[in-house]
């Protein structure tokens, strides 16, 4: 039977492009100096799949690319060769040169192929060295490596291969057989694990076996034999110096499946640390998510007509309960780790930070905290910009962190957390902080206040989320062109989300990100204008207020603003901006819920405050276009449609209104 | 199984008045101020009848408002205020075609009120008429042709062309057809 094999062809870029996060990712933690072997192993296991997989598919270049990357991997695992910062750095460079090629394969597109063939070089390079290297230690008598192999005579290997060792095509015979190659072997087999004739598989295996291997044999050499079934195997490799339990040779046809013995619980037990999940398309969750919203609308418009009948009614209540746990369990599915964005940025700081050869450390905590995929997605780019910001600007040459006392190594952190229904990304650093007096001075410079205006420290400080607005004395490659921040603020608050930034001179700046949890659904008040409904977000609302005449001022007789709490707020009466028809026109009448959108505060007035609900939004966009004022609407429990607020856009509609008695006021 | 359906299909095909074997198209036709108009009846999504809708504020007064359809929010236009008709009051015989619409973002849902749904028509490629030039009188870039069917002249619409939102800005409201 013929297999199409493109069919896998998505699920091997999938994991490839999966193993070589995996690759940079341990490659960064080594170069902290971190040269555990189980790392390097991981390394290396990564790149063992992708070299299998890309040959398998035909894709050779990827293949012999992988090959010698591993072959140094290899070396490294062994402790043959030092990992030093020269290597990780190349294999740094190879790994993005394997993502290029694999990009590249994926879309068809062009190839870079002088760099590849450059970086291709260079590792055959170190190899090459390595290989030299390695005989010369040999020759002489130095390397502790060989110190160590002179002093064994003789290896103990425990092989228990787990049960479906032989499903994979695996054949220990032979690989016994291969390890004859290498000197006098003996093996005696263990048959603990052997069932009861009538639960025999013969399609497993249950037989492990322990192996003395007489001679002077490098441990690579016998991991070399078990490389293909390292992860199907337990494996003990042990050194010893002399042995007198030899039991039986192996035959040379041993029948392999007559291991077919051994224990069934085996089986269970070899997958059962990786949590078992599945690929899904992300158009069918969000399919399923829509409908799970329809149901929930569905059955709140069974509940406002079921209430006259009691037993209709308490299965109504059993419904309800369901309907939000299956919603909640369904938003789940959206949500990922915020791992999925931080996973990037130790490479970045390590580029950064060696390009402005400067010495940074990162420090990552909440990496599990969970956001929603869409979320995640357009938080990445703004949470770059921060990082970059605080590398390049915030922490300062070594030298000067030492003429400042402070340790020559800065720190940046980037903290996640839960907080109130929000999730907060905090990015921190110690580096010099931001200086006032010069925000200040840039901002009256580019007319952004009025010179002789007095702003607290908030205030000069958020100057900085401006449009144009750079202090970079320089412009480089990393920053300073003054499109950074503004850009940062308005894609988070397009999240529906907010950004601060507190900072202390000379001890380092906070940029805390808050964002909602999720972009599907908001906390929703319902407030009435005339005979129309809308929903203010939650998230948005100060207060709400019922305000007295002596409250109102009146600026140039036209802007109305009201004071609360020693602030002047710009009043925007709803139903003149929506063109209907209210209940009262009187200020003192109805009620003026406070909001607030970036960063500056309105009131917003309105006939009355009805309920609170959670409300599934749905694009405007979709089927019509943006609508001033408005985000998108919802589907009421009735069936009809709610308009949600844009607070934001408001208060911007407000200030264009009035800009004039704005600046009085202020 | 798939012998039962084809043959069915065939049948339809053959009895003429769901298929045609020329090149030509069928067009739901609609009434609007006693003229009779018709749309590409594979735009057509489904037909109800009038029911309140949200108004949504700060669009041309031809925009009503937008409808739950299903869980989708659906736009609805005034095709009497679109085209600058004079005003009725919507009876129960007022009825909202729903459509898609093709636009550069993809597929949209519209649905326009119109006074009474009125035929399927089958039309040949050879019986659409060009449109006769106005002048600047008469806008009539939306109009793909005009059809006699029984003596009535039938403007077809190009419905892309007339719900490309963007495209029209408020104050480009058509003259009289």
């Amino acid at each position: 039977m013929a297999i199409d094999i493109t069919q896998f062809l998505q699920t091997f870029y999938e994991e490839s492009f999966e193993g070589l996060e995996i690759m940079e990712t341990g490659l960064l933690s080594l170069d902290s100096g971190n040269a555990e072997s189980e790392v390097i192993n991981d390394i290396f296991r990564a790149a063992h799949s992708i070299k299998g997989g890309s040959g398998t598919f035909g894709l050779n270049a990827v293949a012999n690319f992988t090959h010698i990357l591993e072959s140094l991997l290899d070396e490294m695992r062994d402790g043959r060769r030092q990992v030093t910062k020269e290597g990780v750095n190349l294999l740094l460079e190879s790994v993005d040169c394997l993502r290029e090629m694999l990009t590249a394969s994926k879309e068809g597109a062009e190839l870079d192929t002088q760099r590849i063939g450059d970086v291709h070089g260079r590792l055959e390079a170190m190899w090459g060295k390595s290989e030299a290297a390695a005989v010369v230690a040999d020759n002489g008598n130095a390397s502790n490596a060989s110190t160590e192999q002179d002093a064994v005579d003789g290896w103990t290997i425990k092989f228990s291969p787990f049960s479906y060792i032989l499903k994979t095509g695996n054949e220990p015979a032979r690989m016994f057989k291969e390890l004859r190659g290498l000197g006098k072997l003996s093996v005696s087999v263990i048959t603990d694990k052997v069932p009861d004739f009538s639960e025999l598989d013969p399609d497993e295996c249950f037989l492990g076996w322990t192996l003395m291997l007489e001679g002077e044999i490098e441990r690579s050499a016998i991991e070399e034999v078990f490389s293909w079934i390292e992860e199907d195997c337990d494996l003990e490799i042990t050194p010893v110096v002399s042995n007198s339990q030899s039991i039986e040779q192996v035959p040379d046809n041993a029948p392999a499946s007559s291991a077919g013995a051994a224990a069934t619980p085996r089986a269970g037990a070899s997958g059962g640390s990786e949590s078992a999940s599945i690929r899904v398309g992300i158009d069918k969750v969000d399919s399923v998510i829509n409908l799970v919203g329809e149901l929930v609308i569905t059955q709140s418009m069974l509940s406002t007509t079921g209430e006259a009948y009691p037993l209709l009614k308490a299965g109504l209540a059993q419904l309800e309960r369901n309907t939000r746990e299956l919603q909640e369990q369904v938003m789940r599915m959206r949500m990922l780790p915020v791992s999925f964005v931080f996973n990037r940025f130790p490479r970045l700081v390590h580029d950064i930070s060696q390009k402005l050869d400067k010495k940074i450390e990162l420090k990552m905590s909440g990496e599990q905290t969970e956001l929603d995929k869409t979320v995640i997605e357009k938080v990445t780019d703004p949470l770059v910009h921060l990082i970059r910001n605080s590398l390049d600007h915030g922490i300062e040459m070594p030298a000067d962190r030492v003429a400042a006392g402070k340790p020559e190594t800065g720190t940046v952190w980037l903290n996640a957390y839960h907080k109130g229904g929000n999730i907060i990304i905090e990015v921190k650093d110690d580096g010099k902080g931001i200086d006032k007096a010069v925000i200040l001075e840039k901002a009256i410079e580019r007319g952004l206040v009025d010179p002789g205006v007095t702003l607290d420290d908030d205030q000069i400080l958020n100057m900085v989320f401006q449009p144009g607005f750079s202090t970079a004395k320089e412009v480089s490659d990393l920053s300073g062109r003054g499109v950074g921040m503004d850009v940062v603020r308005r894609n988070i608050v397009s999240l529906g989300g907010h950004v601060e930034i507190s900072s202390v001179k000379g001890e380092g700046s906070t940029i805390t990100v808050r964002l909602p949890l999720t972009l599907a659904i908001l906390d929703g008040q319902t407030v009435e204008v005339g005979e129309e409904n809308y929903i203010v977000p939650i998230v948005s609302i100060v207060e709400s207020t019922q305000i007295k005449s002596e409250m109102l001022n009146y600026v140039a007789g036209k802007g109305e603003t009201f004071m609360l709490r020693d602030e002047y707020l710009p009043v925007i009466r709803l139903y003149e901006l929506f063109n209907s028809k209210p209940k009262h026109t009187d200020l003192t009448k109805g009620l003026l819920v406070v909001v607030e959108g970036e960063g500056k505060k309105i009131g917003l007035f309105v006939d009355d405050l009805l309920g609170q609900q959670q409300v599934v939004i749905k694009s405007l966009e979709t089927n019509y276009k943006k609508v001033d004022g408005i985000s998108g609407a919802t589907i009421l429990g009735n069936g009809s449609v709610a308009l949600i607020l844009d607070v934001p856009g408001l208060v911007r509609l407000s200030q264009q209104n009035s800009k004039n008695r704005l600046k009085l006021s202020a | 199984m798939a012998t039962a359906a084809s043959t069915q299909a065939i049948q339809i095909g053959k009895d003429g008045t769901l298929g045609r074997e020329d090149d030509g198209a069928q067009f739901l036709s609609f009434i609007l101020a006693g003229e009779h108009y018709g749309i590409d009846i594979l735009r057509v999504q489904e037909i109800k009848g009038w029911t309140p809708v949200t108004r949504v504020p700060q669009t041309p007064d031809f925009m009503k408002g937008v409808l739950n359809l299903r869980g989708t929010v659906v736009p609805i236009i005034d095709m009497r205020m679109r085209f600058a008709l004079e005003e009725v009051e919507y009876t129960p015989l007022t009825v909202v075609i729903v459509m898609s619409v093709q636009s550069d973002t993809g597929d949209r849902l519209v649905g326009i009120v119109v006074d009474a749904v009125s035929d399927v028509l089958n039309v040949g490629v050879d019986e659409i008429k060009p449109t006769p030039d106005f002048g600047e009188t008469v806008s009539t870039e939306f109009i793909k042709g005009l059809a006699s069917v029984e003596e009535k002249m039938v403007m077809l619409l190009d419905v892309d062309k007339l719900f490309n939102v963007a495209e029209l800005p408020l104050d480009e409201i058509i003259e009289k057809v």
